[in-house]
């Protein structure tokens, strides 16, 4: 600011004056834990003794701030922060409303779980590779994309998890994964880019890099602004990384490559920041241009969903099923964000809650199952019912979950969504999403008949079972241990499918505060201010990009 | 300048798409650089051009005024390049081992992860 030093400055137009409120810093509370943590991890990269016990304790941390930062979020509305005490918009702005704290509540249980699962799975080498450094990191961006109120602050945080998750997909060096790392480095480096460009062309368009800012200024623009073709892109880019038909192909030439847990990790977390980045760009900010993508989207939502289970179906390596079923349920959430309906994103958010916590547990407990029987492939799978009846129950259970079958918690948000999809006069979307349901519960109930309740493997005569004797059985402390965690989502599973009633509030309150950004806008920009006197206030010039704070930099550059 | 930066950066995408349409790793690799420095170009573009008046607000005045040079797209840009940098050596690395272990840097014929001969699953017991 000018000014001879000796003169004071009226920093009241452009500053924050105030101290934020105590709880207001719940907004920060989850990166900054998880860049802490994941500092503290990398300085002890050589001790792998404390590593996964630090870790699980900073993700159980990371729990707690995230409960705390939901009810916050309940009771009092939208809370904002913004870096450096610059006011709005030209800031970096965290912002989070329900779905921001609903989804880093999910991932951060989902992550905490993956953590126990990982103190057994992941041995003293790969320990030493980084693999709980990785995984908190990888934490640091999730939760920085979900919180973050600043279109490039995303792209940043994208790059966070981006990065970590490739020093997770390669942890071990196998040349599998080596092989799947390539398309998946590639072709996500890709649709980053294209999110870049995206951004550089609706910054050029509405000068503004704040949410709440081009949500009011988009809304604005005059007719004949390429606004629908920044759209697009921000659709081709974020239906890249969510892993929608066609581009989908990196995800199941990568996903059964690394250790299970890693897989678990990125099957629950890495796409549904994808959709909740459509969620937000599309729904949020430019909800006039998705009006105009509907059709084309639902067509990719349907094709989405089928040509996933249809992939599932033709895999015997049950790793490799899963990845396909992750890329299935993502069509049932494109559907949701094609209607753009309260009840079709209401079923979206709720479909991302549940597929985020049964994909993780289902291959937590495919890692089980090739721990028990030595095999990942369909053909050489069987006779596990006899050696563990219980995760024969936990499997089914999650079998239910993810077919959508009731009581569990796959079955409210494909009712809701199937209803939304009939409201909205699309009935062979619905249609689509029943058929999906049907081949899913062929493709995980072929799982669970040839490898638990058939007596062996391929060849083995009806009514005998053969028992697995060239396997030796896992360690009861080391089953113990693993089927924790997948016993912990699995309540989770079933609670959701039970008392479905403060789940399906939540999930309204998010599609809500999404379709009707009032809020949102308001608490960001604050109460009174309207984009014209912010604009004369600041002395911004609207028609072109203005000159904002190198604020930007900073951040972009710490990260 | 506009006009002829927006030629130089078509011409950037123009040549970057073609090289990451090569299925060998190497020339996706020169892609991705080329494509890097496209958006970076368009970014700093997007943020109007303009010559020698360096982005510090006057004495006496309390914004800028719109004639100076726009600071916010040189921070975007700076904070693409240490990105696209990093992961370009990521990249690189990948690929380097990718050939030594794979043997090949052609990605068509990079089937270690999803083998091209595999049979169908079962259809009974």
């Amino acid at each position: 600011m000018a000014g001879k030093p000796t003169e004071p400055v009226d920093l009241t137009g452009a500053m924050v004056t105030d101290v934020p409120a105590l709880a207001d810093w719940l907004v920060v509370a989850p990166v900054v834990i998880c860049l802490l943590g994941g500092a503290f991890l990398l300085a002890q990269r050589k001790n792998t003794a404390i590593q996964g016990r630090t870790a699980v304790g900073v993700l159980a941390l990371l729990v707690v701030a995230a409960v705390g930062l939901l009810s916050h979020v309940l009771n009092s509305g939208p809370i904002v922060m913004t870096m450096g005490r610059w006011l709005p918009p030209f800031g970096i702005t965290f912002a989070v409303d329900i779905l921001g704290a609903v989804m880093v509540l999910v991932a951060a249980i989902v992550s905490f779980f993956c953590g126990l699962y990982a103190l057994t799975e992941i041995d003293t080498q790969h320990r030493r590779y980084g693999f709980f450094p990785f995984l908190v990191l990888l934490m640091a961006g999730v939760c920085g994309a979900f919180l973050t109120g600043d279109i490039f602050n995303l792209y940043v945080w994208f790059e966070v998890l981006l990065i970590a998750s490739f020093g997770l997909l390669i942890l071990g060096n196998e040349k599998a994964q080596l092989d799947g790392a390539v398309k998946y480095a590639f072709l996500n480096l890709i649709a980053t880019t294209l999110f870049l460009i995206a951004t550089a062309y609706l910054y050029g368009l509405v000068g503004t890099l704040n949410m709440a800012d081009i949500a009011v200024r988009v809304a604005e623009l005059p007719d004949g602004a390429p606004i629908n073709t920044i759209a697009a892109l921000y659709l081709l880019a974020f239906a890249m990384k969510a892993a929608a038909f066609p581009v989908f192909s990196w995800l199941p030439a990568a996903y059964h490559t690394p250790r299970i847990v890693v897989s678990a990790v990125f099957a629950g977390l890495l796409t549904k920041v994808g959709v909740y980045a459509l969620l937000r760009t599309l729904v949020m900010l430019m909800p006039a241009s998705l009006a105009v993508f509907t059709d084309i989207l639902a067509w990719i939502a349907g094709a989405t969903m089928l040509l996933g289970v249809l992939g599932a179906l033709a895999q015997s390596d049950i790793r490799r099923t899963m990845g396909y079923l992750v890329v299935s349920g993502i069509g049932s959430m494109l559907a949701g964000i094609a209607l753009a309906s309260d009840l079709g994103l209401m079923g979206a958010i709720m479909y991302a809650v549940h597929s985020m916590i049964v994909m993780t547990a289902l291959y937590m407990t495919c890692g089980l199952m090739i721990h028990q029987a030595g095999s990942h492939d369909l053909r050489r799978l069987g006779g596990l019912y006899a050696r563990d009846p219980f995760l024969s129950a936990i499997f089914l259970i999650l079998a239910f979950a993810i077919a959508g079958l009731p009581p569990f918690s796959g079955f409210w948000p494909k009712l809701t969504l199937i209803q939304a999809s009939l409201a909205g006069g699309n009935g062979w979307l619905a249609g689509a999403i029943l058929v999906t349901g049907f081949l899913t519960t062929i493709a995980v109930g072929r799982i669970w008949i040839m490898s638990f309740w058939r007596g062996g493997p391929v060849g083995t005569p009806d009514g005998e079972s053969i028992a697995i004797t060239d396997m030796p059985m896992t360690d009861p402390a080391d089953r113990r241990d693993m089927l924790f965690p997948i016993i912990g989502l699995t309540i989770l599973v079933i609670a959701l499918g039970f008392l479905p009633r403060p789940y399906l509030n939540i999930a309204a309150g998010g599609a809500g505060g999404l379709l009707y950004s009032d809020a949102y806008v308001e608490s960001v920009l604050g109460k009174d201010s309207t984009e014209a006197d912010i604009g004369e206030e600041i002395g911004t010039d609207a028609d072109g990009p203005d000159a904002n704070s190198t604020e930007e930099s900073q951040s972009g550059d710490g990260s | 300048m506009e006009v002829a930066l927006a030629a130089l950066i078509g011409i950037f995408f123009v040549t970057a798409v073609y090289l990451m349409l090569s299925p060998h790793v190497i020339r996706i690799l020169l892609g991705v650089a080329v494509l890097g420095n496209a958006v970076n170009l368009l970014i700093f573009t997007s943020g109007r051009l303009t010559r020698e008046v360096p982005p510090i607000v006057p004495d006496g005045m309390i914004v800028a005024d719109p004639s100076i040079a726009n600071p916010l797209p040189q921070a975007l840009v700076l904070t693409a390049i240490v990105i696209s940098f990093s992961f370009f050596a990521f990249l690189l690395t990948l690929a380097y081992r990718a050939f030594q272990e794979l043997g090949t840097d052609d990605t068509d014929t990079m089937r270690i992860a999803e083998p091209a001969d595999e049979a169908a699953p079962p259809t009974g017991y």
